[in-house]
């Protein structure tokens, strides 16, 4: 345990209930270990718990028990700590509708200070690579969504952080994009050296992209957590698909 | 919409209004509806005479004064009332009290509190600007998108660069907005905030018209007050359109 990089201890988080009546547990007494560069996938039912996760390893919010640590540390204590260390892309593109495509892209090395020049090349360099040259200076109302949701990975991507995590990045993207940009991403972790977490709806998608993949079954517990082999065969690839469909379909 | 037709849009309601007002003042005795081009030549007289368009100078200081001091308290008031919730709870009825109090209750106020004719105009005008400053700048920071807000903080940028590549940028518009509406008030609060004993501005001058019951007068000095309102309004629509320029807009009306 001590030598993973992301581990959730006995994590619980609940939530006030909207009309005031006691909690709800959005989390249920979850433990996992994520080693250092492991792509890991999570999957699971709308309402089970995935973005609660997320939101916890990110350091936006706070286990109400259990431990949580990312490098060791806890990431909504120490949260100045992991600047520059953990990126994020979210389920929604949530650009910043006063600022173009690139100076979107841009704002993360911003928080981070890089160098003005510096900053603009890394940003041309992530918007020319996910397909978006000639569209630096369009603001995001004349973006198409999967335009957006590119330029959103590339202000995750283009901090470089050691931690990647993404809420369903490539759903939003057409087919052609979606499968360059998958390949990519499995690349970028591996060749880098990252840790990375990112849920998914696609079980095919899990499959090709994963190390390993979780399924979270409501009420928010782990129902499998397997490995994926790189070099899996097509029918060790069926079994898995079946497994992950039996507990999505339960 | 061509540019002609637009501007004779926006004329037109000005138009009838002096139309009626003329045919007022061929009909009905002078001093009571005089006609339109006398109050246009003492429009320009004012407009000419440094001694009489000072009085102008003036009261449109005192307004910015006012207006600036009670955005910048406002501003800050705002941002407490945004971060705590005791804040929020102390200044929110205060505010809402002092929204209560007619301008001219502060008039008295001031003229008992403080001496001199300028604390008094500026306090008459900071406290009648406060409670809009507040709310509204409350209220803009409160839209600030909650998802904008988080991802911006999942990169972890310090308080100030939170400030000026989030905040400031998105409360903008409503700022802008803000300032238009209590532009407007402070204009028409300013000449009585003048009754305080001021010996020019405008309202200083709308009394002495008054005093000598010549309508033609009261218009004009009216007029410069409308003028400059109208300028300063057409100002902010200017940087609105230069700031704003990201914003999709949609061919068809809300
Ligand atoms: N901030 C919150 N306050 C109250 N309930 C929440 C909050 N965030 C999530 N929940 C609840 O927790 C459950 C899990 O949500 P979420 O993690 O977003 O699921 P998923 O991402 O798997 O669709 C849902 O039932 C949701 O309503
Ligand atoms: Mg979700």
């Amino acid at each position: 345990m001590s030598d993973a990089e992301i581990s959730f201890d006995h994590v619980t988080k609940e939530f006030p209930k909207p009309d005031g009546g006691g909690l709800f547990r959005a989390v249920d007494d979850v433990s996992l270990a994520i080693a250092p560069g492991e792509l890991i996938a999570l999957l699971g039912k709308t309402g089970c718990g995935k973005s609660t996760m997320f939101n916890m390893i990110a350091g936006l919010t706070e286990p109400s028990a259990g431990v949580l640590r990312v490098a060791g540390r806890d990431p909504f204590g120490d949260f100045n700590w992991f600047r520059g260390k953990i990126a994020i892309v979210f389920q929604n593109d949530r650009l910043l509708p006063w600022r173009t495509a690139i100076e979107n892209v841009e704002i993360g090395l911003e928080m981070l200070g890089v160098p003005t020049a510096e900053r603009r090349q890394r940003a041309q360099a992530w918007l020319t690579r996910l397909g978006l040259a000639g569209h630096e200076r369009d603001y995001p109302h004349a973006l198409s969504g999967g335009m957006r949701q590119r330029v959103s990975i590339a202000r995750a991507f283009a901090t470089d952080a050691k931690f990647l995590l993404c809420d369903e990045p490539f759903s939003a993207l057409d087919e052609i994009t979606g499968q360059r940009l998958r390949e990519e991403f499995g690349t970028l972790v591996r060749e880098n050296g990252k840790t990375a977490v990112f849920i998914t709806h696609s079980i095919n998608e899990a499959i090709q992209l994963a190390d390993r993949i979780v399924v979270l079954r409501r009420p928010a517990r782990i129902a499998m957590d397997a490995r994926v082999p790189r070099n899996a065969s097509p029918t060790e690839r069926d079994d898995l698909r079946s497994r992950v469909e039996a507990i999505l379909s339960e | 919409m061509s540019v002609a037709l637009r501007a004779a849009q926006a004329a037109a309601p000005f138009l009838l209004l002096a139309g009626l007002w003329q045919i007022a003042s061929l009909n009905l005795p002078k001093f009571l509806f005089p006609s339109l081009v006398d109050v246009f030549w003492r429009v320009l007289g004012i407009f000419l005479d440094w001694s009489e368009f000072r009085n102008v100078v003036a009261t449109v200081g005192r307004i910015v004064a006012g207006l600036g001091g009670a955005f910048v308290i406002g501003a800050v008031l705002a941002l407490a009332m945004n971060r705590s919730r005791a804040a929020d709870r102390f200044i929110g009825p205060i505010m809402t009290f002092f929204q209560g109090v007619p301008a001219l209750s502060w008039v008295v106020f001031a003229i008992i509190w403080f001496h001199g004719t300028e604390p008094r105009i500026f306090f008459i005008m900071l406290v009648t600007s406060l409670p809009a400053f507040v709310f509204q700048v409350l209220g803009a920071l409160r839209a600030v998108p909650r998802d904008l807000f988080e991802m911006v903080l999942s990169f972890r940028p310090s308080g100030a660069k939170m400030f000026l590549q989030l905040t400031l940028p998105a409360i903008l518009p409503d700022i802008l907005t803000a300032w238009k509406v209590n532009l407007g008030n402070a204009s028409r609060v300013v000449v009585v905030a003048e009754l305080v004993g001021a010996t020019g501005g405008v309202g200083y001058a709308l009394l002495q018209q008054q005093q000598i019951f010549d309508m033609a007068g009261a218009l004009a000095w009216t007029l410069q007050l409308v003028i400059f309102v109208l300028i300063a309004q057409g100002f902010i629509g200017m940087v609105e359109t230069r700031a704003f320029k990201y914003r999709a807009v949609s061919e068809h009306a809300l």
